[in-house]
């Protein structure tokens, strides 16, 4: 019987010569869940590159508008970042005490990301509500319509990943430390820090470099 | 209340659009009545609607994709009949409603046809070719697939409730932006695209999760069928590629919807920005199309040559390459817009290429066939037809990516041949091949052969009648989307491409009876065994239909070419069966998240065409509380007790190794 295996093998794998690591079978569903999201996160870093790509190619079209020195507040800007970076901080305790089934600390670390988060959306929705006030909206110029988009678009996830947060912490509540519902709290961490590395792009891009112009 | 949406949006002028909408809404509600009356609903809903299992969602997209390949094939009859009378005349159709047309026809065949049709293959058949019970995430599959239909609803819709876009298929701005095409038209198509695309992409995301991480024991990356790894290729592209579309289209949609500036004339907008940002979507997705039809054609030529496929390594070393190069070529589409000669060079070079491994698939499919056992059954018809075509399609590719001759022939009616020859020639004639090899394998008989070969035939011929005429009128300086047009010389040649539309369409209607033929004799044409062609790969280690688990058993695969592997064993150990213990098997269980989520997303996107704020809102929250009530649930999946996987498997096993040993005593 083995023989006749080996042999079976060696007449349909003419290529393989000595010893194939065979692939074990089906990864486990936790394995198959998070590459699945990182291939959507993946995907929609490319969407943000679309953006990023627009606003390099629009931002010196002011048309007679403001320029991004003109506009930008870095003390605004450095609040911004830290509450984000803070806030993967928080998200990754979150996701340890949910690893460990701790449900104090995991209500905890999500309840200051979600805070950390809405700051975040205040400051930016301040940000934006000013600049309109002042005739500076999207339809101002090329450039502010590069601008609002890209920042935008970033604001727009995060406003999701609260929504977001909100529902994991219902459904911990709910249904307590279940293995889909800490797939799923897998995935928000893999989301929340993945808009982080955004914002670090849409920080140099926009901000830092804009200054300086 | 109502946004713009009044009764004017009914185009009660126009007797064409209201009489077809009319008969579409009279044919669908006859459905409606005949499925409540004869009381299939029931059935439908949790056998179909609500169904999570990828054989299934497979052949839904199939049939989707059918019955808008119908409503593209109609509007292409009305294309060709308008420029055969249109000389110095207006012809039938006004010209807002030709242009309509036209966009509708590209757009529907290329979202709602081509694509659904190949994604509908994958979903049916990778799963079973990599020897497991189901897709990566099985719901959002079935979300996929009703967000795609949500998109083709819209579309349709357009038809009777206003206007669809007037701009092309790919709605190039400034002539889609707001103040060159007020209406609904553009945001028709804008949305319809985004909510589809998002389906898509999803599509996309679950198949490469599937290929990359649930193949069976055994089944190592240079074992899997060639199917596996173009689906692998033209799904990478997609997950690459598609959020590209979405990004371009909601920047037009801000500029549309609050006065954005992205593409518009004035303030600094940037018109060149649309056109690479749409082609380098745009160019990668000519082969999400064509890459699953390079792998039917594999499997097809492979299995009725009776051989393993000719050069295995390097048909996925070409497949992969094609997935590379696709990305940086998509200039090519506008050489004419001034981007300097060196940059026109190196995409022109690119472009030629990436014929190079394209050239070595068609050479690797010819080897296979050479000295096979050839057996002239109808996907291997349309496979043969395929090379031929294709290979001219290609070559007029390879000529206007030179960038000189594409300046005499940019925007000309030999463009609109040279892609129909590749997308009809390519993607239709491998989703016809796909769908003729594998109709046996998920619905248990085969297709009637006679009327199969008549739509080959018709569909070959009306194809070269059709467009080989429109390269002349190309070359004769023809340019395309013409509502009417006054030189004599043109006439000719649409007289006789409209003749072949003629044929084109008796291939359509041969399509259809073989259908109804075949559901007639279904009992005549049964197969019992599973593998009815002699197949190599996985799927045809399965009954025909597979049950619902597909495999009683993980198969343990060795060597390239599974299947064929299982059989020479079983020969060579003259059925030495053990008899195998059977266990339990946990399914995901149905839901109609995805149809519930669609029913949402249209309210959605139609609110938001009309602009109707509060419905917008209103679908919104609708969708999201359908998700949560999904991730509520306590038991998704549910248990098929050995028993019963042991009664299936057994009938199987029994059909097929009669057929075993009756080829052993051939």
């Amino acid at each position: 019987m083995s023989m006749t295996a080996t042999a079976g093998r060696a007449h349909a794998d003419p290529h393989h010569i000595g010893l194939v690591i065979e692939h074990p079978g089906p990864a486990p569903k936790r394995i198959v869940t998070a590459y699945g999201f990182w291939v959507f996160l993946l995907s929609d870093i490319v969407m943000f590159s679309c953006f990023f790509a627009a606003y390099a190619v629009l931002v010196g079209q002011t048309a007679g508008g403001p320029k991004g020195s003109e506009i930008f507040d870095q003390r605004n800007v450095a609040i911004e970042t830290v509450c984000l970076l803070l806030s993967s901080f928080t998200c990754g305790m979150a996701s340890i005490a949910a690893d460990v089934r701790n449900r104090f600390w995991f209500y905890l670390g999500m309840a200051v990301t979600c805070g950390l988060g809405v700051v975040f959306l205040a400051i930016e929705f301040r940000e934006f509500a000013d600049l309109v006030s002042r005739g500076y909206g999207p339809s101002r110029s090329a450039f502010l319509t590069a601008f609002f988009s890209l920042v935008g678009c970033h604001g727009l996830h995060v406003s999701a990943g609260v929504l977001w947060l909100l529902t994991m912490m219902a459904q911990v509540f709910a249904k307590g430390f279940r293995a889909d519902v800490l797939r799923r709290m897998m995935c928000f961490a893999l989301f929340w820090h993945a808009l982080d590395i955004v914002w670090v792009g849409v920080f140099s891009v926009v901000y830092l470099l804009g200054s300086g112009v | 209340m109502l946004g713009k949406l009044d009764w004017s949006a009914i185009p009660f002028d126009q007797p064409i659009p209201l009489i077809a909408g009319a008969v579409v809404l009279f044919g669908i509600l006859a459905v409606l009545i005949w499925v409540v009356v004869k009381g299939h609903l029931p059935y439908l809903w949790h056998e179909w609607i609500t169904s999570v299992d990828h054989k299934r969602i497979g052949v839904m997209y199939i049939l989707l994709a059918s019955v808008m390949l119908l409503r593209g094939g109609s509007d292409a009859i009305m294309m060709r009949i308008q420029q055969a009378v249109a000389y110095q005349s207006q012809g039938y159709l006004p010209p807002e409603h030709y242009n309509q047309i036209f966009s509708a026809h590209g757009t529907i065949m290329i979202f709602f046809v081509a694509m659904p049709f190949v994604i509908g293959l994958m979903n049916l058949i990778v799963p079973l070719q990599l020897g497991v019970r189901d897709v990566a995430f099985p719901t959002l599959n079935s979300v996929g697939f009703w967000l795609t239909a949500t998109g083709a609803l819209l579309v349709n819709l357009s038809l009777v409730i206003g206007e669809f876009a007037r701009t092309g298929w790919l709605a190039f701005p400034p002539l889609s932006e707001l103040s060159y095409s007020p209406g609904v038209g553009v945001d028709y198509y804008a949305w319809s695209l985004q909510i589809s695309g998002v389906g898509t992409l999803v599509a996309g995301i679950n198949l490469v999760t599937t290929v990359l991480k649930l193949r069976t024991k055994g089944m190592n990356y240079l074992r899997m069928p060639m199917f596996c790894w173009t689906t692998l290729a033209s799904n990478l592209l997609i997950v690459a590629a598609f959020p590209i579309l979405t990004a371009t289209l909601a920047m037009l949609l801000l500029d549309r919807y609050l006065g954005f500036h992205f593409f518009t004339n004035e303030a600094g907008g940037n018109v060149m920005m649309f056109m690479n940002l749409i082609w380098a979507w745009g160019h990668p997705e000519v082969y999400i199309l064509v890459l699953p039809a390079f792998g039917i054609f594999s499997e097809v030529v492979s299995t009725f040559s009776g051989k393993a496929l000719f050069g295995y390594r390097s048909m996925v070393l070409a497949t992969m390459a094609i997935c590379i190069i696709s990305f940086m070529v998509w200039l090519h589409h506008f050489f004419t817009m001034g981007a300097g000669p060196d940059v026109n060079a190196i995409f022109g070079i690119a472009s030629m290429i990436i014929a190079i491994p394209t050239g070595v698939k068609i050479y690797n499919w010819l080897f296979t066939m050479y000295g096979g056992r050839i057996r002239f059954e109808t996907p291997m018809l349309w496979s043969i037809g395929f090379m031929v075509t294709f290979i001219i399609g290609g070559l007029t590719g390879v000529l206007v990516a030179v960038p000189p001759a594409d300046f005499m022939l940019h925007n000309s009616m030999f463009l609109v041949a040279h892609f129909h020859n590749v997308i009809i020639g390519g993607v239709l004639f491998g989703a016809f091949a796909g769908f003729e090899y594998w109709f046996p394998k998920a619905f248990g008989f085969r297709l009637d052969d006679r009327w199969g070969k008549l739509a080959f035939w018709f569909t070959f011929l009306g194809f070269y009648v059709t467009f080989v005429p429109l390269y002349v009128a190309g070359m004769l300086g023809m340019t395309r989307r013409m509502q009417h047009y006054d030189v004599a010389a043109w006439r000719p040649w649409m007289f006789v491409a409209a003749a072949g539309m003629a044929v084109l369409t008796i291939g359509v209607i041969c399509q259809i009876v073989q259908i109804v033929v075949s559901i007639r004799n279904r009992d005549a044409l049964r197969d019992r065994t599973g593998d009815l062609w002699d197949g190599r790969s996985l799927e045809w280690a399965t009954s025909s239909p597979p049950p619902v688990f597909n495999f009683a058993f993980n198969p343990d695969v060795r060597g390239e070419d599974a299947y064929w592997d299982i059989k020479s064993r079983a020969q060579q150990q003259s059925l030495e069966h053990e008899v195998p213990e059977y266990h339990d098997i946990e399914m995901p269980r149905n839901s109609p998240t995805g149809f519930v989520c669609a029913f949402f997303a249209t309210i959605m996107g139609f609110a938001l065409i009309w602009h109707i704020w509060w419905m917008v809102i209103l679908g919104g929250i609708g969708a999201f509380a359908t998700f949560v009530v999904f991730a509520w649930r306590d038991h998704d999946e549910y248990v098929i007790p050995a028993d019963e996987v042991a009664a299936i498997d057994r009938v199987n096993i029994e059909e097929r190794r009669s057929l075993v040993s009756m080829a052993g005593t051939v």
